[in-house]
């Protein structure tokens, strides 16, 4: 049997996440004491060393995104810490700060140093507002106890940390649209390049990372780069916190070393579904329906792009025959169509028609033609949409009809 | 609650809590909202006159996001998640249920000004759904029954009394 091996959530509900005394009697702040003696290069090299990915959805190198900041000489520099976490199905970034908020404010403070960092916020989505005010709580103690503000434990590193509560935009999670949203504006993604290490909040290089990439760094500073390398498989290290839920028995956060475990393996730990499993939503709504012919993948992002899936924000989503395909795609494609910004029209218009056609089809007035127009719309938003939210819109209607087209063609007889 | 203070004057203490952030903009639409329960367009205009921007930014941030209002809305605004795991765990019976019992339908207030029911997209409490927010609190593990007897609950509460 397959074990969650918790290296982040080590502590879920044996410590209280408010308490500053709590988090150092776990260790909490020896890595920035660490870092605070190494210089800027010998950080990132950790960091490089335990070939981090980003944990927010794009599994991007860390190091090399903290390199790419690092080089920038114009000034002020900021960071930013995602934690919009609005991909549905995912909620792991929420069980790390109702665990170790300060683990993710502490990789905040290492990330600053390391990179050169001036000036750093912390977007909290609107529907976390306890969360919310919790940061804004620790953030004031680690001020008042001199982690944060001017000198950081009397090194001569300034570091300082603003919040700000989202409003409701799934689109704001994309690494531009949450720059646009903290400049107080619509959440409209910006046309890349620039990368916003170069040009991002207000048009200064910007390191945008997710809660649970940020919550790693102080263990990585800590037990080295070696030590978080030696968990997982060479392009996935670590763990990663999966938010599994659907129709299993046991839902929840299941923090899985990397490669550790088989998708079904991973279902079992939930303790597995009621009645006959029929797929599996893995990634979100931004995600991939799949049959249980994928129970057998490794959990790697190596294993899912070879199957040319993705893991996403690491959302898993098991259901059984009780649900219909159909009806989830249509859900989604709803979903994506409230939420388009509205700016490209691929997106835009894509998802409103893609809504439409499934609707004709549920009504039973749609045809053959129907379905390949569906596929045509899913490949044009795929290919021409300007951000991550329309491109990845239409991936769960395509893997629907690659995986489950009977489905569709039972509704044109 | 409609304060008693001037409107103008409620906006600029507002602005004037949050001048000092780099970042003033949304935590100032979000006390704004707290205070009125929407966004009413004389404090969006009084907002961007006193931070020396445009009313159409003022304007376009307001009404981009799903938690703000530029309308008038019930006391208690309730939001129904409909989203990936809340919907496969039926939280359409959850909506139906509120709709039966305070006789509206999606988007619509009550008529004595106390509810106004709404969806919303994923609110990340996908491993206890169906879930729902009312104003800023969570509900999990629906069920239609339950879902009444919370509802219940807000009735009884003083009109400018807090939840608890």
């Amino acid at each position: 049997m397959v074990e969650e091996n918790r290296v982040i959530l080590k502590y879920m509900g044996q410590i209280d996440p408010e308490s500053l005394d709590d988090y150092l009697s776990i260790g909490g702040f020896q890595a920035l004491r660490k870092a605070l003696k190494m210089r800027r290069s010998e950080i990132i090299g950790e960091i490089n060393e335990s070939r981090l990915r980003g944990r927010g959805g794009a599994a991007f190198w860390t190091g090399f995104k903290w390199e790419s900041v690092a080089v920038q000489t114009r000034r002020p520099k900021y960071m930013v810490c995602n934690s919009d976490e609005g991909e549905p199905g995912t909620f792991k970034d929420r069980y790390v700060w109702e665990t170790v908020p300060f683990q993710v404010l502490e990789g905040m403070i290492i990330g600053a140093i390391a990179t050169g960092i001036d000036y750093g916020f912390v977007y909290v989505r609107g529907e976390y507002p306890w969360i919310y005010r919790r940061v804004e709580k620790l953030v004031n103690i680690l001020r008042d106890e001199g982690y944060l503000g001017s000198s950081i434990l009397g090194s001569g590193y300034s570091f300082d940390i603003e919040v700000v509560q989202g409003a409701g935009a799934y689109v704001c999670g994309e690494s531009s649209a949450i720059l646009e949203s903290i400049e107080g504006k619509r959440g409209g993604p910006r046309v890349k390049p620039p990368r916003t290490s170069v040009v991002g909040l207000f048009g200064q290089p910007t390191l945008v990372q997710n809660v649970e990439t940020l919550a790693n760094v102080p263990l990585i500073i800590k037990n080295g780069g070696k030590w978080y390398a030696s968990m997982g498989t060479s392009s996935s290290t670590g763990t990663r916190i999966f938010s599994i839920s659907g129709l299993v028995k046991k839902p929840g956060p299941y923090e899985i070393e990397l490669g550790s475990a088989t998708l079904g393996e991973a279902i079992q730990l939930a303790g597995g579904v009621d009645g006959e499993l029929k797929g599996v939503i893995i990634g979100g709504a931004s995600g991939y329906i799949v049959p249980p012919d994928f129970l057998n993948m490794p959990l790697t992002m190596e294993d899912a792009e070879r199957r040319g899936i993705s893991l996403g924000s690491g959302v898993i989503v098991p259901f059984t025959s009780d649900i219909s395909v159909v009806d989830v795609v249509l859900n989604t494609m709803r979903f994506f169509e409230q939420e388009s910004c509205g700016r490209c029209t691929p997106c835009r218009g894509g998802t409103r028609e893609v809504v439409e056609i499934i609707e004709k089809l549920v009504r039973g007035k749609g045809t053959k033609e129907h379905i390949s127009l569906l596929k045509r719309w899913g490949k044009t938003m795929m290919n021409a949409s300007i951000c991550g939210l329309g491109k990845s819109a239409p991936n769960m209607l395509l893997s629907s009809l690659k995986y489950f087209r009977n489905e569709w063609e039972s509704l044109v007889g | 609650m409609p304060p008693e203070k001037d409107c103008r004057e409620i906006v600029k203490e507002i602005v004037e809590r949050h001048r000092h952030r780099k970042a003033p903009v949304l935590p100032i639409l979000h006390d704004i909202y707290d205070t009125f329960s929407y966004l009413p367009r004389e404090a969006l205009e009084e907002t961007a006159k006193l931070l020396g921007i445009p009313t159409a930014r003022i304007y376009s941030a307001a009404t981009f996001y799903h938690l703000f209002s530029t309308e008038q809305q019930g006391k208690y605004v309730i939001r129904v998640c409909d989203t990936l795991t809340c919907h496969m765990k039926k939280s359409r019976e959850i909506l139906r249920a509120i709709e039966e019992h305070l006789g509206i339908r999606v988007g619509e207030t009550t008529p004595d000004g106390l509810f106004t029911l709404k969806t919303t997209s994923c609110i990340g409490q996908c491993d206890k759904a169906p879930a729902m927010m009312i104003n800023d609190k969570i509900y999990v593990s629906l069920t239609p029954e339950k879902v009444i007897k919370i509802i219940e609950s807000y009735k009884g509460v003083k009109v400018n009394g807090g939840r608890e």
